[in-house]
């Protein structure tokens, strides 16, 4: 099939001071196309699709959209031109209704009732149902997908760039969006469709642009292709999957008995009576969509949110009460989601940080003085032992890359021999090569006969480090299950985060 | 005490004026903060405001143009607040704490050939017979037009927020500066432009208590004023009528215990001078334990600094 051709790029070059985002990229997308960028994290695709849309200028190289030549100065002379954009994160705004949000995103809209009718028509001959008179705060993640794919749909684009638009679905909320997808590509609208899950790729796309460090290193049919050979080309070496000896579990290491504890955000999600046990060399995934209360989860089990002390008890003793450095001190450490500014202190050294933690187990303060000594042997302890790569420890944290900070701060929770481990999204953002050092870190914990919680929106991780699965939805968690011979719809329902889903998929039936 | 010796017509037509000053500084900070920008040297620009609009008004003999110079007086202070915090980044408590200390200097320096004078007296708006009407005349039409101004401001502002475009943009810029910049909204200008109003508002304020409620220059003549008004921000939720509303039940605790003490109450002066105040805090610990609506209401962007990356 011979299509017209959209957009096309051609040696679209961009640098920043001390990296090259992008050298020398070009590819062309056709008319009602839906087209793949692959690469990790950090190959440039963002950048790439920001000059796109006129967030950014590129240095050099032109782009043509339509015959015509195309270099917009702004979002909104690319929303001109007929292009959208979905972000990866959401661009709306909590205390604002749907309506409002959607008004925002567009550059003349009409009065507020009759975007209203507007919003209502377009999301249900879409299949997207949505109140437009709704907070956005109180919407799920799906629904507020919908909001900026609405947003997109009322400007009649010619080009939709996706930006990693699953990463916060679920199973069942992917089917639905695929289905919108595709219809609108059906309907002549270009869609470019970001992300690094190739098995997605490979079921929605017609064409794929790979993308490493910058440069094009390959394009191809997804369809004529393996996963395998897709990541290949993406990570550029071939990828060993992480490796769990057979353990024998012990005895309980962690347990948690009916936990409530409300949230300290409006918009936050309250736990509801989570009870839970995790034997030692164990180790349980948590998963769910975001929102559903695993940030509180991992605030109540590091403490900073404190409960009733018979809730949480760690190897036995009630810690429910106690505070951060008290729980480290019975075994407890946790990794938390946001590397900068919770995990770590942006602007402090690594020295500083590996202190920060590290203080209580490795005994780093004398007399009440800090022991500077021990801590840079600790420190560089973890850069050694997790491969982190700076220049030293003297380092600020803001300064390491993504993946490198993710390894330092896993690395001093994991080199401090914690009986019980609990993280939060440990390789969100992160490249491959590094999630799959981090992953096996955590394994090799569990080995060493600790017991390890993994909460994680993504699911293929848990089902690639976790013996037992439990789901998290409305701060509710469900029954763990073991991940032998767990299926990906069976996870899908079990997150059941689908919320209003039904009336999408009903809707779904009707049409087909 | 004799309490009927305390006239309510007049307490409340008392009350309206002396509501104004905080009820201008209170509607301009809450056009700041609905932008997400916490500017607290609301007291030093509504004394800057104070002295601007007393010198305005002496040298040109003009009440109107001391009204105007107050509010250029604020609004040009507030250009500092503005460069430093969305510019350079700076912090934005430490540079509002810093603004009113520099504030409440320079008037001192500036007013210090003033002190003494009268300036032009500030006439009421002529509403004819109306005003001669028994409890609404006084309460209704007996007013400067200062007062009509700023109940005005109010009405505007509530409505430039509810239901115009650029209000839209303010408050989305205030709940998430990173989505509004992907948006391609300009988050520096929008909040410029909403610290400048803010500055204005207040030097207007200060003006107006230079000018009419006491009316010569001292320093340090606003005594609290804007500290009161940004803790009526926070009263009202980032509402503009609950503006109104807290500002005359500050108003209203002001002109009660001035009656309280010319009516030779019990309680001891300090203690009545000291209670608009007292409730301030009152009211900012009561807003701030109850984390549910205050909370809530609060632009989620608040205090912090915008800065584009790539």
């Amino acid at each position: 099939m011979t299509r017209q051709t959209l957009l096309a790029l051609e040696g679209i070059s961009k640098s920043y001071p001390g990296v090259k985002a992008n050298e020398n990229v070009g590819f062309t997308i056709g008319a009602g196309e839906v087209h793949a960028l692959l690469g990790e994290n950090g190959a440039g695709k963002s950048t790439l699709v920001k000059m796109i849309y006129g967030l950014v200028r590129p240095d050099e190289g032109q782009m043509t959209l339509g015959g015509a030549p195309f270099a917009p100065a702004a979002p909104r002379e690319a929303r001109a031109r007929g292009v959208a954009m979905v972000f990866q994160h959401f661009s709306l705004f909590d205390a604002l209704n749907v309506a409002e949000n959607v008004a925002l995103g567009m550059d003349n809209p009409p009065p507020q009732r009759e975007l209203a009718a507007k919003i209502r028509d377009v999301s249900e001959g879409y299949g997207l149902p949505l109140d437009p008179a709704r907070l956005v705060g109180d919407l799920s993640a799906g629904e507020r997908q919908r909001v900026e794919i609405i947003r997109c749909l009322l400007q009649d684009p010619k080009l939709l760039i996706m930006d990693e638009p699953t990463s916060v679905l679920t199973p069942q909320e992917v089917n639905i969006l695929f289905d919108t997808l595709r219809k609108l590509a059906s309907e002549g609208t270009s869609i470019l469709y970001i992300s690094h899950k190739l098995e997605e790729i490979r079921t929605l796309c017609d064409g794929a642009t790979i993308l490493r460090r910058g440069k094009v290193v390959g394009s191809c049919n997804p369809r004529e292709k393996t996963a395998r050979e897709l990541a290949e080309l993406m990570v550029g070496t071939t990828l060993t999957p992480p490796e769990r000896a057979k353990i024998e579990t012990g005895e309980v290491a962690l347990e948690i008995k009916g936990l409530s504890v409300r949230s300290l955000n409006p918009f936050g999600t309250s736990l509801k009576d989570i009870s839970l046990s995790v034997r030692k060399g164990e180790v349980l995934g948590i998963g769910g969509v975001a929102g559903n209360g695993q940030d509180e989860l991992l605030l109540a089990l590091s403490g900073e949110l404190r409960s009733a002390p018979a809730a949480i008890t760690v190897l036995g003793q009630p810690v429910g009460q106690l505070g951060p450095n008290d729980r480290r001190r019975v075994g407890l450490l946790t990794g938390p989601e946001e590397r900068l500014g919770h995990a770590a202190a942006p602007d402090m050294s690594l020295l500083e940080n590996a202190f920060l933690t590290g203080a209580v187990r490795r005994r780093l303060v004398r007399n009440g003085f800090i022991d500077w000594l021990e801590t840079k042997i600790f420190a560089e302890d973890i850069i050694k032992t997790f491969d982190v790569r700076t220049p030293g420890v003297l380092t600020a944290a803001r300064a390491l890359s993504g993946g490198n900070l993710q390894k330092f701060v896993i690395g001093r929770e994991i080199m401090q021999e914690p009986a019980v481990i609990i993280v939060n999204q440990p390789t969100w953002g992160v490249d491959a090569a590094a999630a799959a050092f981090i992953r096996q870190a955590l394994l090799d914990r569990a080995a060493a006969g600790a017991a390890v919680v993994v909460i994680s929106q993504d699911i293929d991780e848990i089902l690639e480090v976790a013996d037992r699965f439990a789901a998290l939805n409305e701060g509710r968690l469900s029954a763990p299950v073991p991940t032998k011979g767990l299926t990906v719809d069976r996870i899908g329902l079990m997150l059941g985060g689908a919320h209003g889903m039904h009336s999408a998929e009903g809707h779904d039936h009707a049409t087909a | 005490m004799d309490f009927t010796s305390l006239n309510f017509v007049v307490l409340i037509a008392a009350l309206m004026v002396a509501s104004v000053p905080i009820m201008l500084a209170a509607i301009g900070e809450l056009v700041v903060e609905r932008a997400g920008v916490l500017n607290l040297g609301v007291e030093g620009m509504m004394i800057i405001g104070a002295v601007c609009g007393f010198i305005a008004a002496v040298e040109t003999g003009s009440p109107f143009l001391g009204f105007l110079g107050g509010a250029v007086g604020g609004a040009v202070l507030s250009l500092i607040f503005a460069v430093l915090t969305q510019t350079l980044l700076a912090n934005q408590v430490a540079t509002g704490l810093a603004l009113t200390l520099f504030g409440l200097g320079l008037s001192s320096l500036l007013g210090q050939n003033y002190v003494g004078m009268k300036p032009p007296v500030t006439g009421k708006v002529p509403f004819g017979p109306l005003a001669d009407l028994p409890v609404v005349g006084p309460i209704l039409f007996g007013h400067d037009w200062v007062v009509y101004f700023s109940i005005l401001i109010i009405a505007i502002v509530w409505w430039a927020l509810k239901a115009t475009r650029l209000g839209l943009i303010l408050r989305a810029v205030g709940e998430n500066h990173d989505a509004a910049h992907s948006l391609g909204y300009n988050v520096r200008r929008i909040r410029l432009g909403a610290i400048m109003f803010g500055g204005a508002m207040a030097g207007m304020g200060g003006a107006y208590v230079s000018l009419v409620r006491v009316p010569q220059w001292t320093d340090g003549i606003t005594a609290g004023a804007g500290w009161i008004a940004l803790a009526i921000v926070v009263f009202a939720s980032w509402r503009p009528w609950r503006v109104m509303l807290g500002s005359y039940l500050f108003g209203g605790i002001t002109v009660l215990q001035l009656n309280m003490q010319a009516a030779g109450s019990a309680i001891p002066v300090q203690y009545l001078s000291m209670a608009p105040y007292l409730i301030t805090i009152l009211v900012l610990v009561i807003m701030s334990s109850g984390k549910g609506r205050a909370a809530l209401n609060a632009p989620a962007s608040l205090g912090q600094n915008f800065h584009a990356t790539r």
